[in-house]
C-alpha cells in the first residue's frame, strides 16, 4: 500500500526528521571548554556512583595458590615521588586520630598483636598490569575496633612519609581482606614496598593502597581525598 | 514488520519516485550517538592503553605498540579514564534501547544473520570483491550486510562485558574466569575494540561506494530510489 505526495512535501517531511534527530547535538557541549570539565566529572562521578552499589561487603577477592603468586623481584614498584622516604623505624609509630575512643601513638608491635591475616590475591595497577602478591597484616577493621572508631563515620584517612595521602570509604576499610599490611612474602616490608606499614586492599586498585603510612585518620569530612584523585582519578575505584 | 512505502511526484517533472522508510527514529538517534561514543571510547582506550602498552607481565615490559598520541583522547592516563567511563554509560545505553527496540518491534528479523544466510555470504563477496556478478535482491539486508550487522552487535556486547571485567574484576569474577582472567579480559578488550574497527571501516567503504541514498536514509529515515521492494 503506497500513496503519492509531491516532492515539496517529500522535502519537508525529510527536513523534519533530520531535525527529531539533533538531540544527537547536545554530544557537542563535551567539545565545549567550559562545559567539558564538568561533564567529564559527572560521568565519573556517576561511575564511582555505581562503583559503590556494586561494592559487596561479604564478597571475597579471588585468593590464588603460592606457585601462582609473581616472584617477589617481579612485583612492581610504583612511587610518585621516591622509592624510599628514609623512614626512621626506630621513632617510627602511626599517629591515629579523629572519630574514635582511644587516639594517639601505636607502635609496630602494638598494632601487630592483633591477629595475623596472610592472603596471596592480586594487585591490579591503574595502568593495566597486574601481579599476584603475598602479603601479611592485620585486618584494618580489628584495628578500627581496638582503637573504639567509630564505624558509622564514612571516611579512613591516611597519610604517608613520602606525602602521599589517601581516603578509603568506610565498606571498604572493613572488608575483611583490607589488611594494615607488615608484611610481604613472609618478610617485614622493605622500604621500596612502603615499610614499616601499607595498606593491602584487594578489592581497591593499586593507587588506593599507600605505603609508609604515618597517619590515620577516621572522619565524616573530607578536606582532600587523594593524591592521585584530587588530581581527577577516580575517587572510589573499587575493583 | 512491512516497510512503510511512498510514492513521490516531481513537481517540475512530474516524474514518479519511490521512498521507503527505513530507520525508525529511534534506531537513527541509537546509531549516532553510539558512532559519537565508539569515537571517543577508542580515542581514550588508546590513551589508556599507552600507560602499560603491553598484554604480559610489567617486569620485564616488552611494549606491544607506541600509540601515538595524537590519534588519542584524554591527554594522560586521568584524563582518558574520565572520558572512557564517561562515554561507556553513553555507549551501553545505545546499545540497549537499540537492542530493546529491535526485539520488541521484531525488526531484528531483517538483520538477524541466521543458519540459512550462509550460502549467501560467498556470491556477496565475490560480488564486492571479486568483481563477481551481483546476486538478486531478495530482501532489505543481503546476507554479508547481516553478518556485518549482527557481527556489530555481538561485538559491542562483547566489548561491554569485556570492560566490565576489566573494571570490576572482584566484583565480576565469575564472569572474569570465564574469559581467562583479568589478563585476558584486557587483550579481548582490545582485541574486540579492532575487530569492531574494520566493521567501521568496511561500513564507510560501503558508505561511500554505495552511496548518497544509504547515508540520508540514515538521517531521515527515508531513502529514495530503493533497490529492494518493500514487503518482500
Amino acid at each position: 500500500m503506497s500513496s503519492r505526495i509531491d516532492s515539496r512535501k517529500f522535502k519537508k517531511i525529510n527536513r523534519r526528521e533530520l531535525l527529531k534527530l539533533s538531540p544527537v547535538l547536545a554530544l557537542g557541549a563535551f567539545a565545549i571548554p567550559q562545559l567539558q570539565k564538568p561533564l567529564l566529572k559527572a560521568g565519573l562521578g556517576l561511575s564511582d556512583w555505581a562503583s559503590a552499589r556494586l561494592f559487596r561487603s561479604g564478597h571475597l577477592a579471588p585468593t590464588f595458590a603460592d606457585s601462582e603468586v609473581t616472584p617477589f623481584d617481579k612485583f612492581p614498584i610504583n612511587d610518585y615521588d621516591v622509592d624510599d622516604p628514609q623512614v626512621d623505624f626506630d621513632r617510627w609509630n602511626l599517629t591515629v586520630s579523629g572519630a574514635m575512643k582511644k587516639p594517639g601513638d601505636y607502635t609496630l608491635a602494638q598494632i601487630q598483636v592483633l591477629p595475623k591475616v596472610t592472603q596471596n590475591t592480586r594487585h591490579v595497577c591503574v595502568e593495566g598490569w597486574d601481579v599476584i602478591g603475598r602479603f601479611g597484616g592485620v585486618r584494618l577493621a580489628d584495628f578500627l575496633k581496638m582503637i573504639g572508631a567509630d564505624m558509622t563515620a564514612r571516611f579512613v584517612t591516611v597519610e604517608c612519609a613520602d606525602d602521599y595521602y589517601e581516603s578509603l570509604d568506610m565498606a571498604t576499610a572493613l572488608h575483611p581482606q583490607t589488611l594494615l599490611c607488615y608484611e610481604m612474602y613472609d618478610q617485614p616490608l622493605t622500604r621500596e614496598h612502603g615499610a614499616p606499614l601499607r595498606l593491602n586492599i584487594p578489592t581497591k586498585v593499586g593507587y588506593k593502597q599507600a605505603k609508609y603510612l604515618t597517619d590515620l585518620k577516621v572522619t565524616n569530612l573530607l578536606e582532600r581525598v587523594g593524591y592521585w584523585e584530587d588530581q581527577g582519578y577516580s575517587e572510589f575505584y573499587g575493583l | 514488520m512491512a516497510t512503510r512505502a511512498i510514492e513521490i511526484e516531481d513537481v517540475k517533472t512530474g516524474e514518479v519516485a519511490e521512498a521507503v522508510y527505513e530507520h525508525p527514529f529511534i534506531v537513527r538517534l541509537c546509531h549516532w550517538v553510539n558512532a559519537v561514543s565508539l569515537f571517543v571510547l577508542v580515542g581514550s582506550g588508546l590513551q589508556i592503553f599507552r600507560a602499560f602498552p603491553s598484554f604480559g607481565a610489567k617486569i620485564p615490559q616488552k611494549d606491544l605498540i607506541h600509540w601515538p598520541k595524537a590519534f588519542a583522547i584524554g591527554g594522560w592516563l586521568g584524563g582518558a579514564l574520565q572520558w572512557h567511563l564517561t562515554f561507556m554509560w553513553i555507549y551501553i545505553a545505545t546499545g540497549v534501547i537499540y537492542l530493546g527496540y529491535q526485539l520488541f518491534s521484531g525488526n531484528y528479523k531483517q538483520i538477524l544473520f541466521v543458519p540459512r544466510d550462509v550460502p549467501g555470504v560467498w556470491p556477496m563477496v565475490r560480488h564486492y570483491f571479486f568483481f563477481g556478478p551481483k546476486p538478486p535482491v531478495k530482501e532489505t539486508y543481503n546476507p554479508l550486510q547481516k553478518h556485518a550487522y549482527t557481527s556489530a552487535v555481538v561485538l559491542g556486547v562483547l566489548s561491554g562485558l569485556t570492560g566490565l571485567v576489566i573494571w570490576k574484576p572482584v566484583q565480576f569474577s565469575w564472569l572474569g574466569w570465564m574469559m581467562g582472567g583479568f589478563h585476558y579480559a584486557r587483550l579481548w578488550h582490545f582485541v574486540i575494540m579492532w575487530a569492531l574497527m574494520a566493521f567501521v571501516f568496511g561500513h564507510l567503504v560501503m558508505v561511500v561506494l554505495h552511496g548518497w541514498n544509504n547515508f540520508v536514509s540514515m538521517l531521515t529515515g527515508w531513502k529514495k530510489d530503493p533497490e529492494y521492494r518493500p514487503g518482500a
